[in-house]
Formats: C-alpha cells, sequence, structure tokens
C-alpha cells in the first residue's frame, strides 16, 4: 500500500512538473502530427486499413520521444539520483514514472487520433470504448517496456539511438495485436469479436511485460 | 579441464558435420517436397540450439543481475552471439526452403516474425554492450532477460496461431529412417555449440582478466 502511495506521488510529482512547463505535451505531440501529415502524403490514397497503422507508428514514435526526454529532464536536473536516493521501493518509483507517461500519452492521442481519422477516414464513432481500451493497453505495454529501457539508458554512451533500437524489436508484439485490433475495428464490415481477441491479447502482453519490468528495474537502477 | 573439454568437443562436432551429409543422403526423400526438404537437417537444430542458446543468456542475465558475478555475464555474452550466429543460418535456411515449398521468400506469419524479432533483440544486446559505454553489461542482463522472454512465443507461436510453418509436432512423429539423421545433426549441433560456447567463455575471460590487469598498472 505503501509502495502504491510513493508511485503516486512520483506521477503527481512528473504531471506537476508537466503541467508547468507543458514541454513534453506540446513537442511530442507536434512531432506525433508531423509523423502523420508525411504519412498522409506518403499513403496518397489511403487503403482501409492505412489508418491503423498510421495511428499505431504515430504512438510508437511519438511515445519514443516522449520516453527519451522524461529522463533526459531527470538526468539533466540530476533528480533521477534523487528519485532512486528516496526511501521508496524500486519498483514504485518505476510505477510512478510509468503511469505519468501513460498518462501523458494518453493525452497526446487524445488530439492525435481524431487528426488520423479526419485525414484517413476512419470510423471513430464505431465503437469508441473498445478504441480506448486498444489504445491504452497498446500504450501501457509499450511504455512498461520504454520506461525500465530508458530509466537504465539513461546513463548510456549513444543512448538517443539505443532507445529505439531496443525499443521497437521488442514492442512488437504490441503493435502487432494493436494494429490488429484496430484494423479489425475500422474495417468497412467490422469485426469486433476479433477486435476483443486482439485486446486480450494486449492485457496479457501487459501483464507479462509489466511483471518483468516491476522485476528487472530494481535489480538494473542499484547504482 | 578445458583443456582437453574443449577440444574434445570440438573434434567430435566436427566429425559428426563430417558425417552428417552421408546419413541424411541415405534418409528416404519426403514424398512432396522432395530434395529441397534435406535442409530442415540443418535448419531446425540451428533454431533449436539458437533457442537453447537465448536460454542461456536469459539464466545468465538473471543470475547477473542477482548476484553480479562476471562469470554469468561473460557466459551471457557468449551466448548472446551465438544466439546471432545460429539465430543467422535459421533466418538464411528457412527462406531457401520456403521459396520452394511455399513459392515465396519470406511470409509475415507468426513464427518466422517472431523468429526474426528475437533475433534482432540479441543484435540489439550485442550492439547495445558494443557502445553503450561503461554499465552496459547490466543493461545488457535486462535486454537478455526479455529475449529470454519471447523464446516459449516462438516454439507454441506456431501451435497457437495457425500458420504456414511446420509445427513443433513434425521432429516428435518423424518416422525412423529420417528421425536418425536428424536426431544425428541435432546432437552434432549441440556439440558444437558447447564447444563455442566455452571457447567464448574462456576468450572473454581472457579479456576481462587483462582490462583487470591493465586497471592495476595504471595505478
Amino acid at each position: 500500500m505503501a509502495a502504491l502511495r510513493a508511485a503516486w506521488l512520483v506521477t503527481q510529482k512528473d504531471l506537476r512538473v508537466e503541467l508547468r512547463s507543458r514541454e513534453l505535451v506540446y513537442t511530442t505531440l507536434f512531432f506525433a502530427v508531423a509523423c502523420v501529415l508525411v504519412f498522409a502524403f506518403a499513403f496518397g490514397s489511403p487503403e482501409e486499413d492505412t489508418a491503423a497503422g498510421v495511428l499505431w507508428v504515430a504512438v510508437m514514435f511519438s511515445g519514443t520521444v516522449a520516453l527519451g526526454r522524461t529522463f533526459e529532464r531527470e538526468r539533466q536536473g540530476e533528480t533521477l539520483r534523487a528519485l532512486l536516493l528516496s526511501p521508496v521501493e524500486r519498483g514504485a518509483v518505476y510505477l510512478g514514472k510509468l503511469l505519468a507517461l501513460v498518462a501523458l500519452m494518453s493525452g497526446v492521442q487524445l488530439v492525435l487520433v481524431p487528426v488520423v481519422a479526419l485525414l484517413f477516414h476512419a470510423p471513430l464513432g464505431r465503437a469508441p470504448a473498445l478504441l480506448a481500451a486498444l489504445l491504452v493497453a497498446g500504450t501501457l505495454g509499450f511504455a512498461a517496456v520504454g520506461t525500465l529501457f530508458s530509466a537504465m539508458l539513461s546513463r548510456a554512451r549513444s543512448r538517443d539511438i539505443l532507445l529505439p533500437m531496443l525499443l521497437y524489436p521488442m514492442t512488437v508484439p504490441v503493435v502487432i495485436a494493436g494494429v490488429e485490433g484496430t484494423v479489425a475495428l475500422f474495417a468497412r464490415e467490422p469485426n469486433l469479436a476479433m477486435a476483443e481477441t486482439w485486446l486480450a491479447m494486449l492485457v496479457f502482453f501487459d501483464a507479462v511485460f509489466l511483471t518483468l519490468a516491476l522485476w528487472t528495474f530494481g535489480a538494473v537502477m542499484e547504482e | 579441464m578445458q583443456r582437453v573439454v574443449v577440444p574434445a568437443l570440438l573434434v567430435v562436432a566436427a566429425v559428426m558435420f563430417m558425417w552428417a551429409p552421408y546419413r541424411i543422403d541415405a534418409a528416404p526423400y519426403e514424398s512432396t517436397m522432395g530434395l529441397v526438404q534435406k535442409i530442415f537437417y540443418f535448419h531446425v537444430p540451428s533454431a533449436m540450439t539458437a533457442m537453447l542458446s537465448a536460454f542461456v543468456c536469459g539464466f545468465a542475465s538473471v543470475f547477473y543481475l542477482w548476484r553480479r558475478n562476471p562469470k554469468a555475464d561473460h557466459v551471457a555474452l557468449a551466448a548472446a552471439e551465438l544466439v546471432v550466429v545460429f539465430g543467422l543460418i535459421v533466418l538464411v535456411t528457412g527462406p531457401l526452403w520456403a521459396r520452394k515449398a511455399w513459392g515465396v521468400w519470406w511470409q509475415w506469419e507468426a513464427r518466422l516474425t517472431i523468429t526474426l524479432v528475437m533475433w534482432m533483440i540479441f543484435v540489439a544486446y550485442l550492439l547495445l554492450r558494443r557502445f553503450g559505454g561503461p554499465g552496459s553489461e547490466v543493461m545488457a542482463a535486462a535486454v537478455g532477460i526479455f529475449g529470454m522472454a519471447l523464446v516459449p512465443f516462438v516454439y507454441w507461436s506456431v501451435n497457437v496461431w495457425r500458420t504456414l510453418h511446420p509445427t513443433t509436432d513434425v521432429a516428435r512423429t518423424l518416422p525412423p529412417e529420417m528421425a536418425g539423421p536428424f536426431w544425428w545433426s541435432v546432437f552434432a549441433f549441440l556439440v558444437f555449440y558447447a564447444g563455442l560456447l566455452l571457447v567464448r567463455v574462456r576468450l572473454e575471460r581472457a579479456r576481462a582478466a587483462l582490462d583487470d590487469a591493465y586497471v592495476l598498472l595504471e595505478e
């Protein structure tokens, strides 16, 4: 219980810092929209399942930027060490950072998803709850691996390139499940049962990744 | 001990590999695929070796994270390199077979995708160790653990998602004339793997000792 409270405090701290500077929200959002714009020109006449793919690629790319920046901020302020020195469990620090990231990425998606829908004619109103669940579960899985690796890489050389290099292969299962679920949802003849199956798969991956990352974080972040 | 074991393993592997083509040649032709099926005698053993090596790397990484024993780290690094080597054999022989059997070099189906992903994770592991700077052993250990976590998915992927790839039952249900050369190849690969792993671990230990010696010299 104390660990959860500590995690919540870390989340609050991150969100408060973010609300005051709004650095990450603005930059990440603009980056995501710029990505979508490039895709809009790359796929002149979008096919049926382009929207789902574009959406998830934009989520992943902008998520990588957000991940790199949050820990860069901690590193520059020398606050990561202070966080790790605080008398709480390492797992709590991890959970707190993870929650803040998921909140940030979800906030960006609130704008990103309508933009994608507008440019690629995606039927957003069909099953909004299911779409939201897919996005949250996918974001959680991506951020679960991402938080671990970007925290750990904050001390490494050439971390900018190492992060996507490690993160993309590892989160392929999340991308596959997310894209397939969204494709089933956006298709001309939607298959909601299929989308729910992929959602279940995402939740399963989330559980695996979260457990592994929680366990590894404490061991990796020792100095 | 190692002075005897390593050369012995490598000699046994060499003899087994030299004899393997004769045994594979003597095995009957598969009725529908004919000659191309023969690649199976090398493709599957190298896949098994790569998966085994991923497990060795994963367990060594767990042990290293937990105990911080440098020996475990040497084993993890050696095993990760061998995943990449044997994985490359799998990824080359697979398409050679698929071109004839399926008519395409590559198919984005579950097992191929996830094997490629696993291979890429271990390539990333090596890149991280090479360019990550000080402390990259610890970070790499986390990568090794995640890489190992994927192995069960690789194994079950074909059985769970019914796809083009032959299932894992094939090896168990081989007719005896095919099973003989098949398991011969598997053991040849495993013996070769054990030899390579030991050589690489020894090399890494020597390198670490040399590094320590340099540090001592500087002080």
